[in-house]
């Protein structure tokens, strides 16, 4: 298998995007991403979405989107694993290029979200559960968050306040990307009384519906100096399932499948938790952050509340979380949120995150999540 | 042979509407209601409760009673009721399927406004007194509604009683003694198709209706039977309010101790096919071996089915089996508003209706 | 949700059954087709008694399209003193109540309709165990 290395990203912000389409949105992001690295010539592409014909009313989107790219007839993958859609488009397309299979390959995700409404969204995010199992007796997503919360409190203590500090940390560092769907500072008091969704969870503990695309360029490690921006290195990957139905877990407050792929993640890297410098991971709710610290091990399970209110995973902090701002500040496309995730890693290691930079960072990993934790892709990407 | 009551259970939900409740939305007057019907509180069915969530509860707290027979050896299955969830489909085939006595198992749905429950019992007693069948189940249950305003809005409740017939003389609770039914053309309420409350004709529903049914059939059964009112121990009648059962009692010459215990509606409201049914198993929670037990039901329309019971020695064995009629009745209960109970009684339209 | 797709799971929606595992007798319900602590493929059919103990809950404020106008409504993970858990709403008890350890009972109940005119979808519920 062959090293594999970024050498494109491409971002538009993210948000409510009323006069542009899913297949516009996408190529925006995809042209960027693709004048980053100097290319006009893809070889193949993966594309990340949930649910494309539930949201947008479209399906056969790799085709689609190839062509309006001006890339087709190249093979194109619409890669679907729920809301880790975007992360697994990528490791398809690491896979690929790794194979020795293409040697220019983009890994894009997409979902515009806003076309259908609220109650319909929720609908269509319901499917990522058991539909016939968990769906019929009308749980959300919030609401499987929401009892693996009080799960949490009720076994390690997590407060609400501590659930609180997450959406306050990430909001702060999307304060600082003008890419968010939401780049403005918000307090704990905020969090605590906004509007109930699912109980614990607020509307402030939640990712906001969103529209928006990202992608990312991905070719042979030894061919990166033949472009014009610094390669980043993929040294780790992994990926693994869980029962998607909540309560056929055992243990309702670990995510197994974001411990799995990251121990996966960091075998492969020859990492521990100690040598990561800044880590994306999945925030869809402020509860799923704390427990992915602790199935990532940057602290020991429960430690997870405990770490965010002491700081240790704001920026300056021991381990920065999700430096974007994450889900929660940037927004989620859900299809597209995984992809993100390894554009902020990228770009912090390469050193162009501006005020949101962490220091010296020299090894980044993201985590996307489908689910309740149905799904984890986790990888790690270093400088080279 | 005898053939009787092998198991009995009731379910109701747990809701429950005070009338100065209602009255006070509607300017009413409340002790009107309280001391002229005799009417207090009555139950509110959830969202998600209706004749067949009720129903189905109910026949598994009489197949608890029953002892172990097995579902499969239930041959016939009838559910009276007018409120069935769906106006074509029906739903015996549901609470058939819930409790395993499919697929070898006769059913159909009964409709005859508050009489339905006690026809469905009628037809099975006499499905398993022909040997068609082992057992059969006959249920009476509704979710019924009255218009806003409307007196009857002050009575319509929810409620569902099951009973399980068969002649297994060492799973006998209560036998069946004498029957009898009495039945003529009487337009005192109905339902046209499409419409979603009822209507009725006013006091007409009284003297010329159900008294004049009710007293038909009582009468009609004492000398079929040959028996006397104080040759009962227990006596339940149709309740549509408090006032008529108790009347009607009186008229037939039944006292106060005989009818009380099945009186349920006061604290219930009327349950319709479940009333009279309802009452039956609240006197089968108490009743003792040997004691005498007499039913007649009224349904508009109208007529009523009227029958003689004698409690069996293992009624002790079963009473605690399953929740008691009167427990569910006083203690299991949930005080609602009117805008709660507006919204479980879906009288508040939505966005998209 | 179409009729057959409901009709097919009456026997576990209507009767509650579940199945054991005949190699490591751990219990399944849905039943599955493969054991996915033995992997194994035999199992035997039983019925699930009403019995439960809620292990997490919530209460779902914000619903989807198809539970417009019953909000709030509270949600739990019920582990069945028969072995499986599995998710239901738990219903006729003020939210506030509810806690992690109370024991429950399962009852028949709507799930949910569709629209006016589509099939009335019944399953169980979870009520508070009260003797
Ligand atoms: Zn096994």
């Amino acid at each position: 298998m062959r090293d594999v290395a970024v050498i494109g990203v491409g971002m538009q912000k993210w948000g409510e995007i009323w006069t542009k389409s899913l297949r516009e949105i996408f190529v925006e992001s995809a042209l960027l991403a693709m004048d980053d690295a100097g290319i006009d010539k893809l070889e193949a592409m993966y594309v990340g979405s949930m649910s494309p014909g539930l949201f947008a009313a479209q399906e056969h989107i790799g085709s689609l989107l190839a062509d309006y790219l001006g890339q087709a007839p190249i093979p194109a993958t619409r890669v679907e694993s729920a809301c880790a859609s975007g992360g697994l488009a990528f490791r398809m397309a690491c896979m690929d290029v790794a194979s020795g299979m293409h040697d220019i390959v983009l890994a894009g995700g997409v979902e515009k979200m806003t076309d259908i409404s609220g109650g319909e969204a929720t609908f269509a995010l319901s499917t990522a559960s058991d539909m016939k199992w968990e769906g019929t007796c009308g749980v959300t997503f919030p609401g499987l968050y929401a009892m693996m919360a009080v799960a949490h409190m009720e076994k390690f203590g997590t407060t609400r306040e501590q659930l609180a500090q997450v959406a306050v940390k990430n909001h702060a560092n999307g304060s600082l990307n003008a890419r968010a769907q939401f780049p403005t500072k918000i307090t704990a008091e905020q969090v605590i009384n906004s509007v109930k969704v699912a109980d614990p969870l607020n509307i402030l503990d939640c990712s906001p519906i969103t529209d928006g695309a990202a992608a990312v360029i991905v070719v042979p490690a030894d061919m990166v100096k033949n472009f014009q921006q610094p390669g980043v290195k993929v040294t780790g990957t992994g990926h693994a399932t869980d029962t998607i139905a909540l309560h056929d877990r055992d243990d309702l407050t670990v995510i197994d499948s974001a411990r799995l792929a990251g121990e996966q993640a960091y075998k492969m890297a020859g990492k521990t938790p100690q040598d990561i410098d800044l880590c994306e991971v999945h925030d869809c709710f402020t509860i799923a952050e704390i427990m992915v610290t602790e199935a990532l091990g940057f602290c020991e399970l429960g430690g997870g509340g405990p770490a965010v209110a002491a700081g240790h995973t704001a920026l300056g902090g021991k381990i920065p979380v999700n430096t974007s701002g994450g889900l929660k500040s940037k927004g989620h496309p859900v299809g597209a949120t995984g992809v993100g995730q390894v554009i902020e890693v990228v770009e912090q290691l390469r050193g162009q995150s501006g005020q949101r930079q962490v220091k010296d960072a020299k090894v980044g990993m993201t985590q996307n999540m489908g689910g309740s934790g149905g799904s984890s892709v986790v990888h790690i990407l270093e400088v080279m | 042979m005898s053939v009787g009551i092998v198991g009995y259970g009731a379910h109701l939900p747990r809701r429950r509407i005070k009338v100065e409740e209602i009255a006070k939305v509607w300017g009413a007057d409340a002790p009107s209601y309280k001391k002229g019907l005799e009417l207090l509180q009555k139950s509110v069915p959830a969202l998600d409760e209706d004749t067949i969530t009720l129903s189905v509860e109910a026949v598994r707290n009489a197949l608890t009673r029953a002892g172990g027979i097995d579902p499969a050896d239930i041959g016939a299955l009838y559910i009276g009721s007018e409120s069935h969830p769906y106006a074509v489909k029906p739903s015996g085939t549901i609470v058939a399927e819930a409790i395993g006595a499919v697929p070898s198992c006769h059913t159909a749905d009964f409709e005859f406004a508050c009489k339905a429950g006690s026809e469905a019992m009628f037809v099975a007693y006499g499905l398993v007194k022909a040997g068609l069948v082992k057992y059969a189940v006959g249920i009476g249950g509704d979710t019924s509604q009255g218009a806003p305003g409307d007196a009857l809005e002050y009575s319509a409740a929810a409620g569902s009683a099951a009973f399980i017939m068969g002649d297994d003389p060492d799973k006998m609770l209560a036998t069946v003694d004498e029957t009898y039914a009495f039945m003529t053309d009487t337009p005192d309420f109905w339902r046209r198709e499409h419409q979603f409350y009822p209507s009725h004709g006013g006091r007409f529903t009284g003297e010329p209706a159900y008294f004049r049914t009710t007293l038909g059939a009582v009468n009609g059964l004492l000398e079929k039977a040959n028996l006397k009112p104080e040759d009962f121990r227990w006596a339940v009648f149709h309740q549509p309010n408090g006032k008529f059962p108790a009347r009607v009692a009186k008229m037939a010459g039944f006292t106060e101790e005989q009818y009380d215990v099945g009186r349920l509606v006061p604290l219930l409201g009327n349950t319709y096919s479940g009333a009279s049914p309802l009452g039956l198993t609240a006197i089968l929670d108490v009743a003792q071996p040997g004691d005498r037990i007499f039913m007649c039901s009224y349904g508009s329309g109208a007529g009523s089915d009227a029958f003689v019971y004698t409690v069996q020695d293992r009624i002790r064995e079963v009473q605690n089996l399953a929740p008691k009629t009167r427990w569910m009745l006083e203690e299991n209960t949930i005080q609602v508003e009117y805008g709660e109970y507006a919204k479980m009684r879906r009288k508040i339209r939505l966005a998209g209706e | 949700m179409p009729s057959a797709r409901s009709w097919r799971a009456y026997p576990q929606t209507y009767r509650l059954e579940a199945s054991r595992c005949s190699g490591c007798q751990k219990t399944f319900f849905p039943p599955r087709q493969v054991c996915n602590a033995c992997s194994g493929r035999e199992f035997e059919t039983f019925r699930m008694g009403y019995g439960g103990t809620v292990v997490t809950h919530t209460v779902i404020r914000t619903p989807g399209d198809q539970f417009q106008g019953e909000a709030p409504f509270a949600v739990g993970i019920i582990a069945m003193d028969d072995g499986p858990k599995m998710t239901t709403q738990i219903v006729d008890v003020p939210l506030e109540e509810i806690r992690i350890g109370m024991k429950v009972k399962l009852e028949f109940r709507r799930m949910y309709a569709e629209g006016h005119d589509g099939v009335i979808e019944y399953g169980h519920k979870a009520v508070p165990l009260r003797e």
